[in-house]
Formats: C-alpha cells, sequence, structure tokens
C-alpha cells in the first residue's frame, strides 16, 4: 500500500507488541466492535448484516476518502456534508426533468449526463474553496465552513425544502438506471460498496504511485519546502478539495439511490463523521501523514460501531456519547503516536536560575573531581 | 538580565576543574549506535569545545548533558554527584542549559515572548510585559543586535533568529551553558560579538560547551577541544597544545582543504544574468534590499557573494529562484528573461536554489530521506503518469553516494539525521535535478570540513565538466577563497567589491564593511 505507512518498521529488530497495536489500532478495534457486537446480538455477525452496513459505510467511506487527501494537505473541509446533500438535490432535479419554459419542451437527461453534472456541481463546490483558500489565503475552516452554509442553503431553496421522491425515471424517457448508483446489487454486493472500493483503489494508486501523491504529502508537510522543491502547491490545494467535493457529490448520488429519494438536509453533520473517520485511521491533522487503508478502516469502525448500537438497542443518545467516546480515543492515540517526533520547542524551565556559578561545593570534592577529569578525558589524548 | 546584575567576579584560578561529565555514556537509536561509551568533561569556567564529523554523535551527547534525551547506559556528574535528568526542565533547574542546533523558536511570536518562553515575568496584573521587553532590549543591546522585542520572530532572518535563541539562553542565567553550532548563520562581526559574549560570560565561572563546524573560527575562543569521532572520543587536548592541523588530523584522518577554482576549461556563454535588479523590504515597501544589482554569472564560472548579514544576499538568491517577486530589473536565465515563471518553471529550465534554512524551506519533515531527495525531480521517473520504485531508487542511491549522506537508508526518517547530513540531504535534492544553474544560499551550514570540501568538489567538477553555473553565498571568508572565479561582496542591497580569486581575507573584510579582525 501507500509508502507512507507511519511503521518506521526498521527500527530495532524485535517484535514490539505495543508499536503493532498503536499502529494497527484502526484494525483491531474495527475487530474488538465485530466481536463484541456479535455476542451481543445473534443477527450481527451475518452476510447480510455485513452487507448492508457496508452500505451505510460507503457513503462515509467516500466522504472520508475525499476528506483524507484535504488533511493531508494541511487542510480541512467542512463542507462535504452539505455538498453532499447539494448534489443529492441536484441529481433529484435532474431527473424530474428539466423544462424549458420558452421552447415548451422538457428534457429528461440520462443518468449518465446526471451522474457527470451531479459531479461537476461538486467539483465546482472544491474549487471555490480551493481558491478561496490557495490564492485567496482564506483559512480553510472559515471558507468551508461558509460553503458549508452556502451549500445548504442553495440545496433548500431548490427544493423549497421538499424532498425528491420520484428517482426511478421511465424507460419511455430513456432515464432509468438510477438505482444502479447504489440501491442495487451486483452479484450480492451493493453497488454502493463496490463504487467505494473502486474510489479507494484509485486514491491509493494515486498516493502512492504519482507525481501528484507526493505532491499531495510533501505540501501538507512543509509547504514552503515543497514549494522551493518545485511542487506546485497552489495548484495541489485546490485540486485536493476539488476532489474532496466530487467525492461529496458521489457519495449524494450513491445516498440518494439507496433512499430513493434525495432531501435538502441530507448529510447533514457529515462532514464531521467524515473526519472523525480520517483521524481514527491515524492520520495528522496537520499534515503529512496519513493513507487510505486507515481511513477506510476508520470508516467502517464508525459505521460497523453505529449500526450495532443500533442493533442492540442502544437509545440514540447513547450512540452519540459512545462515537464521541471512540474519536477522543482515536485522538489520543495519534498524539502517542506522532507525539515522539513532533519538533520539540524547548521549554524553558522555571526562572530559578542557580545563582553563584562557581561555589565550589568543597575542595576537597573538587580535587576528586579533577583527578576523575584526568582519567576521562585524558585517556583518549594519548593518541595525540 | 544576563550581564546587567554582574556580581563580582569569583577569583577563578586557572586549575582545570570538571565541573559536569558524562561517564560511560552510551546511546542507541534501534540499531544506530549515536554514542559508544563515551567520557566527556566539561571545565569549570572555561570553554571546551568538541569537534566532529557530520554525525560524530556531537548533538546526541550534548542534548544527553541537557536532559533533552536520556542515554542508554552511563551516567551525568555534576559537581562530583551523580544526577538524572528527566527533562530539560530539570536540567535548567540544575544551571545548564543548551542552544539547539536546529533553532526551536515559534515563529508567530514576538522575540520578547520567545526569550521567556515559560518563563513569564508575572507582575501585580498578569505578565509584566513592559520589564521583559525592557530585559529583552538589554540582552539584544549586548549582543549587539538592536532588534524590537515586538518583532515576530518568523520576519527576522535566520542570523537575527540565532541572535534571539542565544539571547534566549543567556537569560536563563545558567552556570553551564552549551551552544551547539551557534554560529551557522551569523558573519564574522556577529561572531566577534558573541566571543565577547563568551569571554564575559567566563569570567564571571559560566562554563560552555562549543560545537562548530567553523574551526578556526572555534580555536578563537576553546580552551580545551574534544573530538569526538562514530560516537567514540578520539582525542583531547588543551587549547595551548594544538592548531587547526591537529584537529582535522583527528577528525577526519587527513589534511582537507576546499579546493582550488577549476580550471582548464573555456567558460562558455552567459548563463544566469541578473539586470537591474531590485527587491523590496517586506515590512517597508519603499525601500529595497536589494537594490538595481546586476551580475552575470557564465556556464561554468563559479561565483562566491560574500557579506555581512542584512546585506541581502539571501533576498537576492530568493529572488532569483523566484520566492520573492522582483521590484524592478530581470532575471535572464541563458537569454530567456525567466522573471515571471514560477519556482517550479525555474526548476525545469534549471535554475534551482538550495535554500539558507534547512528546517523551513528545505525539508518536509514528515518524509523520510529517499522521499526529500527525490521530491524536486520526480519528473525524472515517472513514466505514463505512475513513478517507478526501481527508478526513484536510482536517483536516491546516486544522490546519497554524491553528496556522501551518513544514513540508515532512504527510508529513514529525515528527523534521525545529523544536522549536517540533513544539509546535505537539501544540497543532494536540488543537485538531482541536474540543473544548469545553481544557486546555494550558505551550502555550508552545518556540514563539516570533509562535506564542506566534497560538496565543493562536486560543485566544481560540474562547472568543468557539464559547464555548471554555480553561485554560492557564504559569511565565511575561508571559504570564498575556494572554488570560486569570482568573488562578489554585497553590502546594503549593492555590489560593494567584486576580485578575482587571487584576494585575501583582508581585502574582501575590508570590502563588506567589516573591521578586520586581527
Ligand atoms: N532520533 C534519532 N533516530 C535515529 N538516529 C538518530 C537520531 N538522532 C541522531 N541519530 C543518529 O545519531 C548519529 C549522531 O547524530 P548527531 O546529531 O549527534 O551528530 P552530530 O555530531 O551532531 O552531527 P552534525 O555535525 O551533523 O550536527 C547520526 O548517525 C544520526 O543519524
Ligand atoms: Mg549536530
Amino acid at each position: 500500500m501507500s509508502k507512507h505507512s507511519q511503521a518506521p518498521a526498521r527500527q530495532g529488530g524485535g517484535f514490539d507488541l505495543g508499536r503493532i497495536l498503536l499502529e494497527g489500532r484502526a484494525f483491531f478495534a474495527l475487530i474488538a466492535i465485530i466481536i463484541i457486537f456479535s455476542a451481543l446480538s445473534p443477527v450481527y455477525f451475518s452476510t447480510n448484516n455485513f452487507l448492508t452496513m457496508s452500505s451505510h459505510v460507503a457513503i462515509f467511506g467516500l466522504l472520508s476518502i475525499g476528506m483524507l487527501l484535504v488533511i493531508l494537505t494541511g487542510g480541512i473541509d467542512l463542507s462535504v456534508g452539505s455538498t453532499l446533500g447539494l448534489c443529492g438535490v441536484v441529481a433529484g432535479f435532474l431527473m424530474q426533468g428539466v423544462s424549458f419554459d420558452m421552447f415548451g419542451v422538457t428534457l429528461y437527461p440520462p443518468v449518465w449526463v446526471v451522474v457527470i453534472l451531479t459531479c461537476a456541481v461538486g467539483a465546482f463546490i472544491g474549487a471555490i474553496n480551493g481558491v478561496l483558500i490557495a490564492y485567496f489565503k482564506v483559512p480553510a475552516f472559515v471558507a468551508t465552513l461558509g460553503l458549508l452554509y452556502v451549500a445548504r442553503g442553495v440545496a433548500l431553496l431548490m427544493t423549497d425544502g421538499l424532498t425528491y421522491n420520484n428517482l426511478g425515471g421511465s424507460p419511455e424517457l430513456g432515464n432509468t438506471g438510477f438505482d444502479w448508483l447504489g440501491f442495487n446489487r451486483l452479484f450480492g454486493v451493493p453497488v454502493g460498496v463496490l463504487i467505494l472500493a473502486a474510489v479507494a483503489i484509485v486514491t491509493i494508486l494515486a498516493l502512492a504511485r504519482t507525481p501528484f501523491g507526493r505532491w499531495v504529502y510533501s505540501t501538507g508537510g512543509n509547504a514552503r519546502a515543497a514549494e522551493l522543491s518545485g511542487v506546485p502547491v497552489k495548484r495541489v490545494q485546490v485540486s485536493v478539495y476539488v476532489l474532496s467535493g466530487i467525492c461529496a457529490a458521489i457519495a449524494g448520488l450513491v445516498l440518494s439511490s439507496q433512499l430513493t429519494s434525495a432531501g435538502p438536509t441530507a448529510g447533514t453533520t457529515y462532514e464531521l463523521t467524515a473526519i472523525a473517520g480520517v483521524v481514527i485511521g491515524g492520520a495528522a491533522l496537520t499534515g503529512g501523514r496519513g493513507n487510505v487503508r486507515g481511513t477506510l478502516l476508520g470508516a467502517f469502525v464508525i459505521g460497523f460501531l453505529s449500526d450495532g448500537l443500533v442493533i442492540i438497542g442502544v437509545s440514540s443518545y447513547w450512540q452519540t456519547v459512545f462515537t464521541g467516546a471512540v474519536i477522543v480515543l482515536a485522538v489520543l492515540l495519534n498524539s502517542i503516536q506522532y507525539g515522539g517526533r513532533k519538533k520539540r520547542v524547548a521549554t524553558p524551565a522555571e526562572p530559578k536560575a542557580p545563582d553563584n556559578p562557581s561555589s565550589p561545593a568543597s575542595s576537597g570534592n573538587a580535587a576528586r573531581v579533577t583527578s576523575e577529569a584526568e582519567s576521562t578525558a585524558g585517556k583518549p589524548a594519548t593518541q595525540h | 538580565m544576563a550581564s546587567s546584575s554582574s556580581r563580582p567576579a569569583p577569583a577563578c584560578e586557572p586549575v582545570d576543574d570538571i565541573v559536569l561529565s558524562a561517564r560511560d555514556v552510551a546511546k542507541s537509536f534501534g540499531s544506530v549506535h549515536a554514542l559508544k561509551t563515551v567520557n566527556f568533561g566539561v571545565y569549570r569556567g572555561q570553554v571546551t569545545t568538541l569537534f566532529g564529523e557530520n554525525g560524530a554523535g556531537k548533538s546526541t551527547l550534548m542534548k544527553i548533558l541537557s536532559g533533552v534525551i536520556q542515554p542508554t547506559s552511563g551516567e551525568i556528574v555534576l559537581e562530583g554527584e551523580p544526577v538524572r535528568f528527566a527533562s530539560t526542565t530539570d536540567a535548567q533547574r540544575l544551571g545548564i542549559s543548551i542552544i539547539h542546533q536546529e533553532l526551536s523558536l515559534a515563529p508567530n511570536l514576538s522575540v520578547r515572548d520567545n526569550i521567556f518562553m515559560g518563563r513569564e515575568i508575572k507582575g501585580p496584573t498578569g505578565i509584566d510585559y513592559a520589564e521583559e521587553a525592557r530585559q529583552t532590549r538589554a540582552l539584544m543591546e549586548e549582543l549587539d543586535e538592536p532588534i524590537d522585542p515586538l518583532t515576530p520572530v518568523e520576519d527576522l532572518r535566520l542570523g537575527q533568529q540565532q541572535i534571539v535563541e542565544i539571547a534566549r539562553a543567556l537569560s536563563v542565567n545558567s552556570r553551564i551553558l552549551i551552544m551547539d553550532e551557534p554560529t551557522s548563520a551569523l558573519s564574522a562581526t556577529e561572531v566577534e560579538v558573541l566571543f565577547r559574549v563568551i569571554r564575559d560570560l567566563k569570567s564571571r565561572g559560566v562554563s560552555i560547551v562549543y560545537i562548530s563546524h567553523h574551526l578556526e573560527e572555534a580555536l578563537l575562543i576553546t580552551d580545551h577541544a574534544v573530538v569526538l569521532r562514530d560516537g567514540v572520543m578520539t582525542a583531547y587536548a588543551r587549547r595551548a597544545d594544538i592548531d587547526l592541523e591537529w584537529i582535522v588530523r583527528n577528525m577526519v584522518g587527513e589534511n582537507f582543504d576546499l579546493g582550488s577554482p577549476p580550471t582548464g576549461h573555456a567558460l562558455g556563454e552567459v548563463a544566469l544574468s541578473l539586470e537591474d535588479v531590485s527587491v523590496a523590504d517586506t515590512a517597508v515597501p519603499e525601500r529595497s534590499v536589494v537594490d538595481h544589482l546586476s551580475l552575470e554569472v557564465r556556464a561554468g564560472e563559479i561565483v562566491c557573494i560574500y557579506g555581512l548579514m542584512g546585506a541581502g544576499r539571501t533576498e537576492l538568491l530568493e529572488c532569483v529562484a523566484g520566492r520573492v517577486p522582483l521590484s524592478g530589473g530581470r532575471v535572464v536565465l541563458e537569454g530567456e528573461d525567466v522573471s515571471h515563471l514560477s519556482i517550479a518553471e525555474r526548476i525545469a529550465k534549471g535554475l534551482v536554489l538550495v535554500p539558507e534554512d534547512r528546517q523551513r524551506d528545505g525539508l518536509v519533515q514528515t518524509m523520510s530521506v529517499g522521499e526529500n531527495l527525490s521530491l524536486a525531480s520526480i519528473k525524472a521517473f515517472t513514466r505514463w503518469l505512475l513513478t517507478s520504485g526501481s527508478r526513484e531508487r536510482g536517483v536516491v542511491d546516486e544522490s546519497i553516494a554524491n553528496v556522501h549522506i551518513k544514513t540508515d537508508g532512504p527510508r529513514a526518517e529525515i528527523g534521525s539525521l545529523s544536522g549536517g547530513n540533513q544539509q546535505k540531504v537539501v544540497i543532494g535534492k536540488m543537485l538531482a535535478t541536474h540543473p544548469r544553474v545553481v544557486v546555494l544560499d550558505e551550502p555550508s551550514r552545518g556540514i563539516d570540513i570533509g562535506a564542506k570540501a566534497e560538496v565543493f568538489k562536486l560543485l566544481a567538477e560540474g562547472a568543468a565538466k557539464q559547464g555548471l553555473a554555480v553561485i554560492f553565498s557564504t559569511s565565511e571568508v575561508g571559504e570564498c577563497l575556494s572554488i570560486a572565479h569570482r568573488i562578489v561582496v554585497m553590502s546594503r542591497g549593492h555590489i560593494a567589491a567584486e576580485f578575482g580569486a587571487d584576494v585575501s581575507k583582508e581585502q574582501i573584510m575590508a570590502a563588506s564593511g567589516e573591521a578586520v579582525v586581527a
């Protein structure tokens, strides 16, 4: 997988259990979740349930992968939840047919056109984010927070707060097939999961094996040094927000296909879940560290945990508490993992400076030390 | 604070009395044995200088003595008592402080806040900022560097940051002060000031450990010389018994010289031409830090730029690379105006910069040694959008061999390298792009004389064989008189003088406006 796995595996030859547990924490957490819930509920451990849960995970996974790219460059994208909602609404709107009153016609674009246009909307929102951040130096948090509101507002305006329910299309109009974006199954696997897998593979490849991947990591690691090494830092920044927007658009399509409806409030607070997935997956919010494998595990941890809690009938209030606790734990472990190598800012101590630099401890002591000096510092001098 | 409260100087006899020592100290990082059973003593009220190649273990030993890291085995003895430092705080409480090789200032905070970080002076209504500012000003005055206490550190030049770092260590009033390459970004005048301060500290009984790769300079202040080699202490002598040659012989085994200007090749066309270049001051745009400066460098020619701190060297070199915008004039690369091209486009055309500040501008700390080395030449090992691992390995291995980087392998973390080896990574990375014109800002910062000679040899060979045009800047006069065909002295944004290779040190220093040190 990614060359950037956080394992400095070369250090020491031994089998360090603590390190392995720390580095594989998302994986072990996932195993633990599956074991615990399987013990608590007979329906949890079944292929069918896993597939259902995975199709929920697909949404978070797609958002998390886009978010990972942004976080790797040292940014953050708070607008993905709203982008997801807006893109779902745009898709729903297009599926209803676009009427051109002056010509008196209504066009029903085929599903592939809907997909492209929807992704274009996501990319456009991402591009606004990226340009604001890279060229106008707006802090990422603020720029994407703004777009969070704008995109949600536009979605509400477009629908008047209502939901598009009829997404099936009809054969006469040639726009059937929306089901194939998430609702249907291929070889028994929900299409949404397959889409997630495809996006993940492409991203893994892009991060590990293309110049773009290297640029993303270096921009997040030290943008100034990257720029002086010829990395087009600004273009990289815009690109990751565009890609994050596209991921959100794809997630929007998958979600509205799964639900067979597109509502303007879909995806509210999903940006936070996406960030949580990335963080649980071991990425550093300061940029430069993280990978797709970890992020996917993170998304699965969150998805399997919250579905498990639903299945065993825990109240939704407690679900929130549990999810929060897992996130805090993950960040805690992150800081343990990266804490050791964070650049140490020297922390000068209390001002209790010792007075009297040369107070001789005692003359006898001094003599002893001197003789020691001879035996320590003196020895190598024989070489001279 | 440091000097204002000068108490009567203790009657300090010149007995060689050891105040702090490391006994049988060893330190391993995983499989890397940085220190192997070292015995080292710090002499009371004197300057103990530690010499050694890059990666010899100097910084590691100093970090152990100041509580930054703990030794794998062995003990530390302070005033005859074994002590253990769990942290720098412990060490500071016992009067030991350190100036780190890599600066450790918070760039967003002001000079004042950096100096008193963690030791804020409390007044009746919270922090007594006025008193802090007053003491900061006094410290800066002592160091002859009138920086306003409220200036954010990120606005300072590297050399000034180093002075702030020194001021911070002085403000603590320690009895043992460790200085790990404190002068790497300073020029002769500031070094002279620092030495005056060191002598002053000595007279007050403060013991000093000093590390530097500027050997001649270090000898001026040394009382005791200790040589470390591959984690082992190999030689010790008193200053009176040794000379430069002794140090070099013990450090690297043979005597190196920094080379001479390559001859026997005809200089080519003008490779880089600066025409009436001006760069505005970031703080005061009406003022120019580089003022209508013109310079031509031919293919195969090596030009050295010398100047005091603030002469505008860094700004000039950064504007050549495209890092800072020109406020006038143009930069012409092999006949083509590149003034409006981005950094990446200039690199693609063969114009590269090795920046001065390796931590801020040179290295991506989250990436491995190999990834750092290949960062600027990714295109060379990319086919059909995909990078090739084996070809990248080739580029990386070649760089490691070319600039002699001492590392555990390309996958090692960049932070695990010694300071000088990190510097070599920055140089190797830019040379790996196979440039036509290479601009190096203080390339020798922190590298040992062996490595310095190797880097200079590499540049000289590039100039002679491939017609590489080289511009490098330095604040060590000795380096001007090595491979450079021409020496350009800068002062206040202008070219103050230009010399051939046969110039003397005194002439260069006089032209830069600095008092010639006897
Ligand atoms: N955190 C670390 N992890 C692994 N290896 C390390 C680490 N710190 C230092 N080393 C290794 O220990 C050795 C000694 O490093 P050190 O920084 O003490 O050298 P130095 O003498 O200060 O060199 P320089 O003159 O270049 O500053 C080097 O080989 C370095 O790679
Ligand atoms: Mg060092």
